[in-house]
């Protein structure tokens, strides 16, 4: 979810960029010149992923799919992730100039959580720790996602507390949703192109 | 999907120097988004629309392009008269709708709009690759505009190469419902995306290679100031001073 333009005070908004651009900074450090297309095409990629809808009910909702980027690309996430908000505000108005640095922050810090948390399972992947992966991945992804815009907005004023609660409550779904994908894509990365996650099997 | 609509046209926005635009965006952006006075709004509308203007874009265009975005907004809006204290103007059951909440909500809601609608003006119509470009030029690190002209080169390509993944599983007579098969079907879905894009990332990697990359971009084209940019800079510097002065006076 998206924060619009126009709506956090100054001292989240000047907050939420400070800490995207240490992040930012850090994995622009990360990332080496030969590495700088593979990103890009993978950035891309979670891009287009995140636009899919998939069914719930009788709606349908978007997959965030930070959690799995996180895994893959570790620090790298802050500047995909950027890239992919920056992207989406200048071609569909998604999101805004202002609030680019608490999006970014909401968006790529859970990915670098994400990161930790499932990081030192997949040296081991199992099918059990595959599973606890996706999972974590998507509570952290998702969930911490969730989180921060719920909190950003209860900080911005009492009126916002109940959009906030809604906002908690719009996630879970999603969470449980992304737990299911991300699973199955973990698999399959491990199976078929377990370089991606930069786990060598044999 | 990613067809930058809004770039093609031959008004005095579309022209000016990508870099005048990103700052006269950005400062806008930042007043327009801190300022609550109904009086600086008013101000900074005059400004949108002047762009408007200049832009000689459709306008059910721009609109449509607008409301769309707007369900969050709008859902801030509706909430608003409700959560926020003060007159109660008019009471509905255990609900009571407050006059200030109304006008805040309200305020929200043309805030929010104004800096759409104006980075829509300036930014959507300078084409991803001239703002990166632009921010090359701005002293943006080089890492990262070279991570923004490959990856809106790919979402293209990612794009085309999932909806063919889409048309081969509705061939073989998949839809979409609520059940776990579904979400299986999806994941194996994004799972090849990102697998065919990896592969490709290495491909292209070693044709750039092929070709001479070093890892970076020369620039060759180098912006220049034309006489109507330095004009429109130095209007919207006197605007955004007005405003910023409007705004942040403390009397």
């Amino acid at each position: 979810m998206h924060i619009s333009e126009g709506i956090l005070p100054a001292p989240v908004l000047a907050a939420g960029a400070i800490l995207s651009i240490g992040g930012i900074a850090l994995g622009l450090k990360k990332l080496d010149h030969e590495r700088i297309p593979q990103t890009a095409i993978l950035s891309s990629a979670f891009f287009v992923a995140s636009l899919i809808h998939v069914p719930l009910g009788p709606s349908s909702v978007h997959l965030l799919l930070n959690g799995l980027a996180g895994i893959i690309l570790g620090w790298i996430s802050f500047p995909a992730l950027f890239i992919a908000l920056f992207l989406q505000a200048i071609l569909f108005q998604f999101g805004g100039l202002t609030v680019l640095g608490v999006n970014t922050f909401n968006m790529a810090f859970p990915a670098v959580a994400a990161y930790w948390a499932c990081r030192p399972l997949l040296k081991r992947p199992t099918k059990l720790n595959i599973g606890i992966c996706g999972a974590l991945a998507a509570i952290i992804g998702v969930g911490l996602a969730g989180l921060f815009v719920a909190l950003e907005l209860a900080v911005t004023g009492q009126q916002f507390v109940p959009v906030a609660k809604l906002v908690l409550i719009a996630h879970l779904p999603v969470i449980a949703i992304e737990a299911v994908i991300t699973t199955v894509v973990l698999g399959f990365l491990v199976k078929v192109k377990p370089e991606i996650l930069g786990i060598d099997i044999m | 999907m990613f067809h930058e609509r809004f770039v093609k046209g031959e008004s005095l926005i579309h022209s000016l120097d990508p870099r005048v635009k990103l700052i006269v965006a950005f400062l806008y952006a930042i007043m327009v988004a801190l300022s609550s006075k109904i009086s600086s709004l008013i101000l900074a509308s005059f400004f949108t629309a002047f762009l408007f203007v200049l832009s000689r874009l459709q306008i059910c265009q721009v609109l449509k392009r607008i409301l769309t975005v707007n369900y969050f907004i709008v859902l801030l809006v509706v909430v608003m008269p409700f959560t926020f204290p003060g007159r109660v103007l008019y009471s509905l059951g255990p609900l009571a709708m407050s006059k200030e909440g109304l006008i805040y909500g309200f305020t929200l809601f043309w805030k929010s709009n104004l800096i759409l609608t104006t980075m829509l003006l300036l930014l959507s119509t300078a084409g991803i690759f001239n703002l990166a470009h632009a921010l090359h030029h701005l002293h943006v690190p080089e890492k990262l505009v070279q991570l923004i002209f490959f990856s809106f080169r790919y979402i293209h390509v990612l794009q085309r190469e999932y909806q063919k993944l889409g048309a081969a599983i509705k061939l073989r007579g998949f839809s979409p419902q609520t059940n776990l098969y579904t979400y299986k079907t999806y994941a194996y879905l994004i799972a090849s995306l990102l697998i065919k894009s990896y592969d490709r990332s290495e491909r292209v990697y070693k044709a750039m290679r092929c070709r001479g990359f070093q890892g970076m971009f020369p620039t060759y084209k180098h912006f220049q100031m034309s006489p109507r940019d330095k004009v429109f800079a130095l209007i919207s510097g006197i605007f955004l001073s007005l405003l910023g002065f409007y705004t942040f006076r403390p009397f």
